[in-house]
């Protein structure tokens, strides 16, 4: 046993020296594993400030209060005295997988041609072997929605876990939902047709909304019988009706807000998720009374506005989230690459005056609620995957996001990457001490 | 009938000013006519200052003979008393294409046209100062009809296309003559502009600052060219040279061109006359800095129709101001002395011209100064005042018949007289019926309303409030009104013929069809007034909002100014060896850091209990492409000779929000299309400052170099500029150096030399008086320039982005070139590849100066986080993160002997932050500059609810003018780029 697991480690430090090659996918979990002694941030607003969490067969079966109770410190034990253990952080809307480098055409996969596309499923085109995927974990970004972009309805998004031989493999929950960018009553002007650059009132905004209403209704009738032409745009519509998928509204501003939730709950839509939402605040109770949650987009972005309040998309979250509106964070129209940052645009929010942990529900459980996985994702909640890591310091702030370990359903993850092995190659290079 | 002697009459005078014919004629017989045309009694105006009362005036062949109280009139005489009327020289225009039409478009072609396409012209096709606008001239009788109804006389025309757009032509609007008659001159001046020609697809320049440098290089190109350099004719600088002593005319179209323009001038000692962009009012001190002359457009916006609230969003209050305050900017010029003239250019058409007038005489535009700015004035520009401009002996006769004040607003135009050639606009007979009337019928008292311009009128008939369908002709003193009830079923007509401007009497046709006559009775003024309160409206002046600065969103009611601050019991994070002090008080005066200790006595200083806060030096963003508006001229590969420093934008919201996240001084790069980029400003971030204030004094030259892939064109669709490779890039650098070393030689050796912009800068890199900061992502090119530079004897200064850097650290440590990096940016294209975060950390192990920079509005305004990455990727302590962002890159700019650290005898930029400045968590609370307060917290929060008013006060106005009739049009928001390296413009 121990010389197998020599082996592995002399396998990991020959990868690790070639320039190419991907972490290999940890095994799964043997024996059970105890954390001990950190301090726990729960995901669902709570923390414990010395906590045992053990969990076997990739679930967690036990999460307690060091100090209070008496549980018996079982399997491998890791020490973490001064350390934090958070649930793994979830990054929905994004291509992660579907575009390597985005200047190089040949790499992106992301965007198929056709505006109401949704039999486009980025599941089968995810590359569970790109660098950038792999680049999420050192942070704590181990679970993404990957979802495919562009058009009206860009395709259907699937949930994975970053740690994966294949796409097969990754999948947490294939097919969840569709994604629909809404038509926007304001558009950029071409100026390149010498239209005025900025923004200008979209004249064909009533035909787009009209569009999808007829689009939608169309998939809504061919549900309804058994017909023996098969038309896989509408049979791919039909889990927004039945309740068995989430449609993932793109929509701004308030007008198009409003018009989008009404015209597709008119139409049976059953799960709504507004992503974006600039203006969403402005009508919290009707978000409410719709049962609508929101992604809102990265903190670390520039108001729509100029007169915009300087911090408006620094506390977008925070005015959702004190309505009692169910709030995430992503950042769908960003590089991949840039998720990595996902917990520092919840840690933003803090300087705004949301408490930390209510912050880290952003990227965790909220998250997974809107997702539809917080039956196994999410918090660290016994009976739920052990998909969590230990960081040195405080995840949300970057001086201290330092992580140690990482599990995904309770396997022991590589947290090297390209850039980690390019940073020790150097370092050698230099006699740097790191 | 009237007509057709009216068409006689001007057949007649047409033919009776012919004079001196000196060509054959055989339709008819020559004859020569030696009559005066004489107007009596008239109030006239000689010049817009010069009034006389009883005035007469004599014409003859066109031109004023006499004009003033007393004068002898010929016997040979045709005279008209104009009793009651004014007279006043017709309005010239000086800015116009009148019959002068624009080229065709060129068409888009596959890949970018770098070179010339024309031969024995100048290097560039946007360069034409050969045209003339007399070759393409063609009277245009519509058009001239137009402007005379406006008042105007004269045009002033050129070819509206191109950078240097050749000759322009003055001409009289005088329908019956010929062009030898009326083109009154045919090289009226010279005329430029920022903008490049539509026929010419040729890619330089591609940016404002590119129009600019070229403009430059046009005139050091003539004074060489007229020295007899020269192997080779070049007829656009000969015409140049040719035209040197007429006067110059730019169109730079806002408040910031203007400043440039002028300074472009300034340079070659040329007055350029500036065509602006009504826009001045705003920083109407450096306009006058200028000592420029003005040609100004009036075409101010139309509200914006805010009846949807959703739509009204997208309106900035910058937007909403300048429809509300823009008026004023006529008014505002005059207010300071600045001569300028009006134009009708930027309108519709010229029939706006006196709606757009009238607004600014509600916003207190002066009425002699606007009679001024329409006649005397651009007859001065174009340097015509003994033809034009005025009635005085000898001019044309050029000149406005009008029944009152020219600009009273119910004064009738009636003839607008060309080089003697009388137009009629409304038959000075005419009578004035507008007014309200009661005309009583069957009983019943209808009250009827004769309003709109003379030419047409229209009618109003009302029964109590009930309004009643009507129709009006008013032709040859025969007034007709009919009216009818809604449902079509009573109908009446009147016919009058109208004899006074009293009441009126005629006919009327009952339902029934019997005729009877009928008497409307005029009301008095007095009734009127008491009728309603439209005549009141006058009289109440607009509501304007102030302006700030700048004159947008955040903008500053006053400029700050330098205080004399105590920062007491502060965490100070001083950037230099003494680390972070605790406890420690900070004074600030006269803009500078005065002393740091404990327990520092105030004085008079505000104190500010800076208790479990943090005081720290202001951010230094190396790398930033804010506040400009250009970043790249694409047009050339090598684009020394551009400056940021003519493009910067100081009213870009994005200062502001730098400011609120504690940045303080600001490099901002020319972008990355070019391997030789151009130079660099170098700008503290003092909100509310113009261009000029925004930049160091004593500011350090720098230029922007790029390498990689955006030079080889990589990502775009372009083929076939030099260079597509990397092998390319360096041939290039080691082509411009030897180029710039020969120049250089030669321009020391006191040769005659060619004044060559673009090596002037090169030649400062190689004497080591500028410093480039250079765009570089991988090893090979990296290592690359350092050679070259070694090669030439000089030093690249510092590598910007500069990712692949920790693969050459060693190399960079000994060349001794400084780093300013990306914290973690990488994956966006293939150069990137091996991009990694602890770039920075390597660097800083291997001894090289390392900045983090941004690149982008929204990274530079979280810098502070941006440095703290370096912690969690490369472990540097907090101390080296926060010299990254402050006197590392002070150091690279070469700036430290002023900003970067909190250090006594340095200029006072401060932040004072509520947390560690590296903590996620941390948010700037003040912002100093020299002392200045450029951000405050407390201070925002008012702004914020300052510009919520000004908005809801705006909306309400808008409302009001949408409701009183006003044109809207609909929301929209402005266009701000938002600049990387790799934007193109």
């Amino acid at each position: 046993m121990k010389n197998l697991k020599n082996i592995f480690v002399l396998a990991a430090i020959c990868l690790s020296f070639s320039m190419f090659a991907q972490q290999t996918p940890a095994l799964p979990q043997e024996g059970i594993i105890t954390i001990v002694g950190a301090t726990a941030h729960i995901g669902d607003g709570t923390v414990i400030e010395n906590s045992i969490i053990s969990f076997e067969n990739g679930k967690i079966i036990a999460v307690a209060d060091a100090t209070t109770s008496k549980i018996a410190l079982r399997g491998n034990v890791i020490k973490a005295e001064g350390k934090h253990v958070y649930p793994g952080f979830i990054a929905p809307a994004k291509s992660l997988g579907l575009v390597e480098v985005n200047a190089v055409r040949a790499s992106n996969d992301q965007d198929e041609v056709g505006d109401f596309i949704p039999n486009i499923r980025s599941l089968i085109a995810y590359n569970a072997e790109s660098k950038v995927v792999e680049s999420m974990r050192p942070n704590g970004i181990l679970i993404g929605q990957i979802s495919p972009k562009g058009g009206r309805i860009s395709g259907t998004s699937s949930i994975v876990q970053f740690d994966a031989w294949n796409w097969e493999d990754a999948a947490i929950k294939a097919d969840d939902g569709i994604h629909l960018n809404w038509p926007t009553s304001f558009r950029r002007g071409r100026w390149w047709r010498g239209e005025p650059r900025g923004w200008l009132p979209n004249k064909d905004y009533n035909k787009q909304t009209n569009e999808v209403s007829a689009f939608l209704s169309q998939a809504k009738a061919y549900g309804n019988t058994n017909s023996n032409v098969v038309n896989e745009p509408f049979k791919a519509t039909q889990g927004i009706f039945n309740g068995n998928q989430r449609l993932y509204v793109y929509a701004q501003r308030e007008k198009e807000i409003i018009d989008a939730i009404t015209q597709l709950k008119e139409q049976g839509v059953q799960h709504i998720v507004l992503v974006g939402g600039y203006e969403a605040h402005r009508i919290i109770p009707f978000l409410k009374k719709h049962q609508v949650s929101v992604l809102v987009k990265q903190t670390h972005s520039l108001p729509m506005d100029s007169d915009d309040d300087y911090d408006f998309p620094y506390k977008l979250p925070k005015l959702l989230m004190d309505g009692g509106v169910l709030v995430g964070l992503q950042n769908a129209g960003m590089s991949n690459f840039q998720t990595r940052n996902l917990p520092f645009y919840a840690g933003q929010v803090v300087g705004q005056g949301l408490d930390k942990e209510k912050a880290l529900q952003l990227i965790t459980s909220n998250t997974a609620k809107i997702l539809g996985i917080d039956a196994d994702y999410g918090s660290l909640t016994v009976g739920k995957s052990a998909t969590l890591f230990i960081s040195e310091g405080d995840a949300l702030d970057m001086r201290t996001n330092l992580l140690t370990k990482a599990f995904i359903d309770g396997r022991d993850i590589s947290l090297e990457t390209h850039q980690t092995e390019l940073w020790d190659r150097y370092s050698e290079k230099y006699e740097h001490k790191k | 009938m009237k007509k057709v002697t009216l068409l006689l009459l001007l057949f007649f005078s047409f033919s009776f000013v012919q004079a001196q014919i000196y060509f054959p004629k055989n339709t008819s017989l020559k004859e020569e006519n030696n009559n005066y045309t004489v107007f009596t009694n008239a109030t006239l105006f000689i010049t817009p200052t010069r009034k006389i009362n009883n005035g007469t005036l004599v014409i003859k062949e066109g031109k004023v003979i006499a004009a003033g109280s007393n004068v002898t009139i010929p016997k040979n005489s045709i005279i008209t008393d104009l009793k009651g009327k004014y007279i006043y020289p017709s309005f010239i225009d000086p800015y116009s294409s009148f019959g002068v039409s624009k080229p065709e478009r060129a068409k888009r072609e596959q890949s970018p046209q770098w070179e010339t396409k024309r031969s024995g012209f100048y290097w560039n096709d946007h360069i034409m100062p050969e045209n003339k606008a007399i070759d393409k001239f063609k009277y245009e009788n519509k058009n001239a009809k137009e402007l005379r109804n406006a008042g105007f006389g004269v045009v002033n025309s050129h070819i509206m296309d191109g950078i240097a757009r050749g000759t322009g032509v003055l001409i009289s609007l005088n329908d019956e003559a010929t062009n030898g008659e009326r083109i009154l001159v045919e090289n009226s001046g010279n005329y430029f502009s920022f903008s490049k020609s539509v026929a010419s697809r040729q890619s330089y320049p591609g940016s404002l600052m590119g129009a600019s440098a070229l403009l430059r290089q046009m005139n050091y190109d003539a004074d060489w060219y007229a020295k007899g350099n020269s192997k080779t004719k070049d007829r656009s600088l000969e015409a140049l040279i040719n035209n040197k002593n007429l006067p110059s005319f730019i169109e730079a179209g806002n408040k910031y061109k203007d400043v440039l323009a002028d300074k472009t001038g300034d340079l070659f000692n040329l007055n350029y006359v500036i065509v602006g962009g009504g826009d001045e009012y705003e920083s109407i001190e450096s306009i006058k800095a200028t000592q420029s002359k003005y040609i100004i457009p009036i075409n101010f916006p139309k509200a914006y129709d805010v009846s949807d609230p959703y739509a009204a969003n997208y309106i900035s209050i910058a937007d909403m101001r300048a429809w509300n305050q823009s008026p004023s900017n006529p008014k505002v010029l005059a207010d300071n002395d600045i001569t300028f003239s009006l134009t009708t250019h930027q309108l519709k058409s010229p029939a706006d011209f006196k709606k757009h007038l009238n607004k600014a005489f509600e916003y207190g535009f002066d009425k002699t100064k606007a009679l001024e700015a329409l006649t005397t004035v651009p007859a001065q520009l174009l340097g015509q005042s003994e033809k034009i401009g005025s009635l005085q002996v000898g001019r044309y006769a050029n000149f406005l018949i009008t029944s009152g004040e020219i600009f009273d607003k119910k004064t009738i135009l009636y003839e607008n007289w060309v080089q003697g050639t009388k137009n009629v606009i409304i038959d000075k007979n005419i009578k004035d019926i507008r007014g309200s009337y009661t005309l009583p019928i069957g009983g019943k008292n209808y009250s009827v309303t004769i309003k709109g311009e003379l030419a047409k009128l229209s009618s109003e008939v009302k029964l109590d409030s009930i309004t009643y369908p009507s129709k009006l002709s008013y032709k040859n003193d025969w007034l007709n009104v009919s009216f009818s009830d809604k449902e079509k079923t009573e109908n009446y007509r009147t016919t009058s013929k109208i004899t006074s401007e009293e009441n009126i009497t005629g006919k009327i046709i009952m339902p029934n069809g019997s005729a009877s006559n009928f008497t409307a009775r005029k009301l008095t003024s007095e009734e009127e007034k008491s009728k309603s309160s439209e005549e009141n409206k006058d009289n109440i002046s607009p509501e304007i909002v102030p302006i700030t600065y700048p004159n947008v969103g955040y903008g500053n009611n006053s400029l700050p100014t330098s205080q004399h601050i105590l920062f007491k019991n502060a965490t100070v994070w001083t950037s230099e060896a003494d680390g972070i002090l605790q406890n420690t008080d900070v004074l600030v005066k006269d803009g500078k850091i005065s002393k740091i200790g404990a327990n520092l006595k105030s004085g008079n200083a505000r104190v500010i209990d800076a208790t479990g806060k943090h005081l720290t030096a202001g951010i230094i963003d190396e790398h930033s492409h804010i506040a400009a508006f250009s970043i790249n001229e694409g047009g050339h590969n090598s684009s020394a000779e551009v400056s940021i420093e003519d493009v910067l934008d100081p009213e870009d919201i994005d200062i502001y929000r730098n400011l609120a996240g504690g940045v303080t001084s600001i490099q901002i790069l020319h972008g990355s299309a070019n391997p030789i980029g151009g130079r660099s400003a170098i700008i503290k971030l003092k909100w509310g400052e113009d261009a000029d204030g925004l930049l160091y004094d004593d500011r350090p030259k720098f230029i922007k170099f790029a390498l990689g892939e955006n030079v080889k064109h990589s990502n775009w669709q372009s083929f076939n500029r030099f260079p597509q490779t990397r092998m390319g890039v360096e041939q290039m650098y080691v082509n411009y150096f030897n180029r710039a070393k020969e120049y250089d030689t030669k321009k020391k050796s006191g040769a005659s030399f060619r004044y060559d912009e673009e090596m002037e800068v090169l030649a400062e890199i190689l004497n080591g008086e500028r410093f480039i900061s250079c765009h570089s992502y991988v090893q090979s090119e990296i290592n690359m320039l350092m050679k070259v530079a070694e090669k030439f004897n000089f030093k690249v200064n510092t590598f910007t982005h500069i990712l692949e850097g920790y693969k050459v650290a060693d190399k960079m440590k000994s060349h001794g070139v400084g780093a300013s990096t990306f914290s973690d940016w990488w994956a966006y294209k293939y150069e990137v590849n091996d991009a990694i975060p602890y770039n920075a950390a390597i660097m800083t192990n291997e001894g090289v100066t390392v900045a983090i920079n941004s690149d982008d509005g929204e990274m530079s305004r979280r810098l502070n986080q941006e440095a703290a990455k370096t912690i969690k990727y490369g472990g540097m302590t907090e101390l080296q993160a926060w010299n990254m962002i402050t006197i590392n890159p002070a150091k690279l700019l070469h700036l430290d002997h002023r900003v970067g650290s909190i250090k006594e005898g340095k200029d006072a930029d401060l932040v004072l932050w509520n947390d560690n400045p590296l903590s996620i968590y941390a948010k700037a609370e003040k912002t100093l500059i020299e002392g200045a307060v450029y951000f405050d917290k407390d201070l925002d929060k008012q702004k914020r609810s300052a510009i919520k008013k000004e908005r809801n006060t705006l909306t309400k106005l808008m409302m009001k003018e949408k409701e009183s009739g006003g044109k809207t049009q609909t929301p929209k928001r402005k266009g701000n780029k938002e600049f990387h390296c790799e934007t193109i413009n």
